[in-house]
């Protein structure tokens, strides 16, 4: 027992430095594939997070439109990131809903003013349980949802340049 | 030549760092009183020789000498003095040369000062700096070389990142660094203790002034640098979770375990293998910061210098010498005879909880902030943000504060229950007048909030009940010290729970001439002008401001636009008063003429000021208690003589 615990130190720092290394040297790639493809969306009310711009109600998903689902922050970076990126899609027409996890008001204000807004509605998740329904844990994440309401494509992360094709190749393949 | 000059001395001091750490080897073996000496002043040459080639980069910048490549592309012969004084660390070769100055620097100090370790021990302890020394030499010589030259020369220069040019920042990094590399001399100590099987008290002794120094400018830094992100990134808050202010925390967090516990072993001679364990997990800590600020690998709000293959480089020199020593503390520690035992209520009982609780902070920062990159070897990038800090941390924090309480008041080795819960009546009681007051004058506050502004008025009254009775004037210095700082830390909570419960914001658009209000102020949008500094343009907006019946006063955050390179920033305007702050910001504008919306942001932040300067009340605690040791040691060095 003694030894072990003398030597967990190192053990730890070898599996960290492997970590760091595999991040720094091996960007990842492999994307996980999840469990909501094919599913139907989870069923939610959430009331709205700011003034003049309603809440999301799952219900609506079935209005025959697909649609972007962005679980989002003001409190995260990767958000600030993505940003210019909703905002093309919003600007291609794509509707795009947003659920904000454990976020308040002036916070969401100001992170709108910052980094623009290309939400059609914004749903309080203030103590995340539509984010864990969803099967989301970290923020950024981006669900395509047909018009039946059916998650047809998840994307976890925030959303690059690079994932743009890839995004609208699923919307147009919901439609 | 100035130039060559500088890399001239950098080889030399290389040169040294080798030559030390051999002969550091031998003495270390062989334990000669000549050779010992001879590292001894290898050592504080290395020192003197790194200090050369920092101060002619700094010459070279205080020139704008174009024809040096960092000059050229951190510099501008329009700007002001003070940054080009700061540019010459504000990026990322001047940093490492920075670094691997104070790490020669340190080293010097050790040998110049250090008289309490056996010569066998020191000489173990100077050759470990000069090894870690010498990594960062390679490192600057090969793969960031401050005194590359270019030609042509441009004629004014790039400019540095208008975000940088702030006094704040100018001296925040090289305060961090100080701390950063002052446990640097710790893991020295650690690493000569375990290289030559000498710990205890009298090695506890010598290294805790270093911890104690290292620890103040890390409190120094972390203070200031909130400060910093609070007034320059304009968005009003003062605490980020972002993974370049974990990297300053973690160390942090790592050395303040370790002061505590070299108090033990100093004291008592217990929790021999922990201590040393702390003194490489801080100055890992260090490393590791220093790694994910300059290879870029997290994504963060304070992306400066970013830059795949130096972080290959840092991440090589991570591995080795923390690698290494965990080794050497695996094959080593077994053969520490282990020190002298204490029952659980005792001072060393309520430091080892003071510990353990701090290990767990550090290790909820440390998978918060590391988490993304597991995330990311996934295929993921994503963030977890303040929820996650505030949710695991603040519980963990509460708890070691009352800790914090129960500590100073409990005896060494031994005490009773009863004792300590008669002595704890006293904090219990500011608790519950706090509690009474919080429910009648401000009941809709957070949780949070709440314990928080609770724990912070309990500790402001235990933390000073260890001077009760006491005779004031022969109470020794280092008692006061530790009264300040644990004051300072019920000063910073109060002001991190007022800023979280108290807070008010408004944003509006508005025209010329209309008003918002904020809390209890009223602000008129007088004019929004033009306005000129020396390497920026800017519109400000003049604001009226007025406090109920009071004296208005005038307040003009700014928008600056900087050509070199072409940056906008927004200069918050922050009006300081006895009970808070208000903190106005411009945004964009929109139309144009006397339809011209502003966008402007005001924040009235009650006690928010509480934070940074209960920061800086633990640094000059740290500092009294610096001071105090220091000068007792050198009175019972001169009994003995």
């Amino acid at each position: 027992m003694r030894r072990l615990l003398i030597w967990a130190p190192l053990a730890l720092f070898v599996l960290v430095f492997g970590l760091v290394a595999s991040g720094l040297f091996a960007p990842g790639e492999r994307a996980v594939k999840s469990a909501m493809i094919g599913q139907p969306a989870p069923a939610f009310t959430l009331p709205a997070l700011l003034p003049g711009k309603p809440g999301v109600d799952s219900k609506t998903f079935a209005d025959g439109k697909p649609r972007l689902v962005n679980v989002f922050a003001s409190w995260c970076g990767p958000c600030i990131a993505e940003a210019p990126q909703l905002m093309k899609m919003r600007e291609m027409g794509i509707e795009i809903v947003g659920i904000a996890t454990a976020d308040t008001p002036e916070a969401m204000l100001g992170f709108l003013t910052r980094n623009g807004d290309p939400f059609t509605a914004i749903g309080d998740d203030r103590n995340r349980k539509v984010q864990f329904a969803f099967g989301s844990a970290g923020v950024p994440e981006t669900f395509v949802i047909d018009g039946k309401g059916k998650v047809t494509y998840q994307h976890i992360g925030y959303v690059g340049p690079q994932d743009m094709p890839k995004l609208l190749e699923a919307l147009a393949a919901a439609r | 030549m100035i130039a060559e000059g500088g890399l001239a001395a950098l080889w030399i001091a290389a040169a040294l760092a080798l030559v030390q750490l051999t002969l550091g080897w031998g003495a270390a073996r062989s334990g000669s009183e000549e050779l010992i000496t001879a590292v001894r002043r290898i050592a504080i040459a290395q020192g003197v020789l790194a200090a050369l080639a920092f101060g002619i980069l700094i010459l070279l910048f205080l020139n704008s000498d174009m024809s040096v490549l960092l000059v050229a592309t951190n510099s501008h012969s329009a700007k002001p003095l003070l940054y080009k004084f700061a540019g010459a660390w504000g990026n990322h070769e001047g940093s490492m040369l920075l670094w691997v100055t104070v790490l020669a620097v340190a080293g010097a100090c050790v040998a110049l000062f250090e008289r309490r370790l056996p010569g066998k021990t020191l000489a173990a302890t100077l050759g470990a700096q000069a090894a870690m020394a010498l990594g960062f030499y390679a490192f600057i010589v090969f793969a960031s070389n401050p005194f590359l030259r270019i030609d042509p020369p441009p004629p004014d220069g790039q400019g540095l990142n208008p975000l940088l040019q702030d006094p704040g920042l100018a001296f925040h990094p090289p305060a961090l660094y100080f701390g950063y590399v002052g446990l640097s001399v710790a893991f020295s100590f650690a690493v000569g203790a375990l290289v030559m099987r000498d710990v205890g008290p009298a090695f506890a002794r010598a290294m805790r002034p270093w911890v104690l120094a290292a620890w103040i400018f890390l409190t120094i830094g972390i203070t200031a640098g909130s400060y910093w992100a609070y007034y320059e990134l304009g968005w009003g808050g003062w605490w980020f979770w972002d993974p370049v202010e974990n990297a300053s925390l973690m160390p942090w967090l790592a050395a303040t375990a370790l002061l505590h516990s070299v108090t033990v072993l100093a004291t008592r001679d217990g929790l021999r293998a922990w201590t040393l364990m702390l003194a490489l997990v801080a100055f890992a800590m260090s490393m590791l910061g220093t790694f994910l600020v300059r290879s870029g690998i997290l994504v963060s709000v304070h992306a400066f210098a970013v830059d795949p293959t130096r972080g290959s480089f840092i991440l090589a020199l991570l591995g080795i010498y923390i690698g290494g020593a965990l080794a050497l503390f695996g094959a080593r520690v077994g053969t520490i005879r282990q020190g002298s035992t204490f029952q659980l209520v005792s001072r060393e009982g309520a430091l080892v909880l003071n510990n353990l609780l701090l290990s767990v902070l550090l290790g909820i920062v440390f998978i918060g902030t590391l988490y993304p990159l597991v995330a990311q070897a996934m295929g993921q990038q994503l963030s977890i943000g303040p929820p996650f800090f505030n949710k695991a941390g603040i519980p963990v924090t509460l708890v070691l504060i009352v800790a914090t309480m129960a500590g100073p008041l409990l005896k060494w080795r031994k005490d009773k229950w009863s004792e300590l819960g008669r002595k704890m009546l006293v904090p219990a009681a500011a608790a519950i007048t706090v509690t009474v007051m919080l429910l009648v004058v401000a009941p809709g506050i957070s949780l949070n909030a709440t314990l928080g502004l609770i724990a912070a008025g309990a500790l402001a009254v235990a933390s000073l009940v260890p001077l009760w009775k006491r005779n004031l004037r022969r109470t020794p210095m280092h008692i006061y010290g530790m009264v300040v700082a644990h004051l300072g830390v019920a000063v910073s909570i109060a002001g991190m729970a007022s800023d979280a419960a108290f807070t008010q914001e408004r944003l509006a658009a508005v025209r010329v001439g209309e008003v918002v209000t904020v809390g209890p102020f009223e602000a008129k949008l007088a004019e929004v002008r033009p306005t000129l500094g020396q390497n920026w343009s800017a519109v400000e907006a003049v604001l009226i401001v007025r406090k109920g019946d009071g004296k208005p006063f005038e307040i003009n955050p700014q928008q600056r636009f900087f050509t070199d390179p072409v940056t906008t920033t927004s200069e918050a305007a922050i009006q300081t008063l006895w009970d808070g702050q208000l903190y106005t910001v411009i945004g964009a504008g929109e139309g144009s003429g006397k339809d011209a919306r502003w966008q402007i942001r005001l924040w009235w932040k009650p006690f928010v000021t509480f934070i940074w300067f209960g920061g800086f009340l633990i640094a000059f605690g740290a500092l009294l208690a610096l001071v105090g040791r220091v000068r007792r040691e050198r009175r019972s060095e001169e009994a003995y003589e």
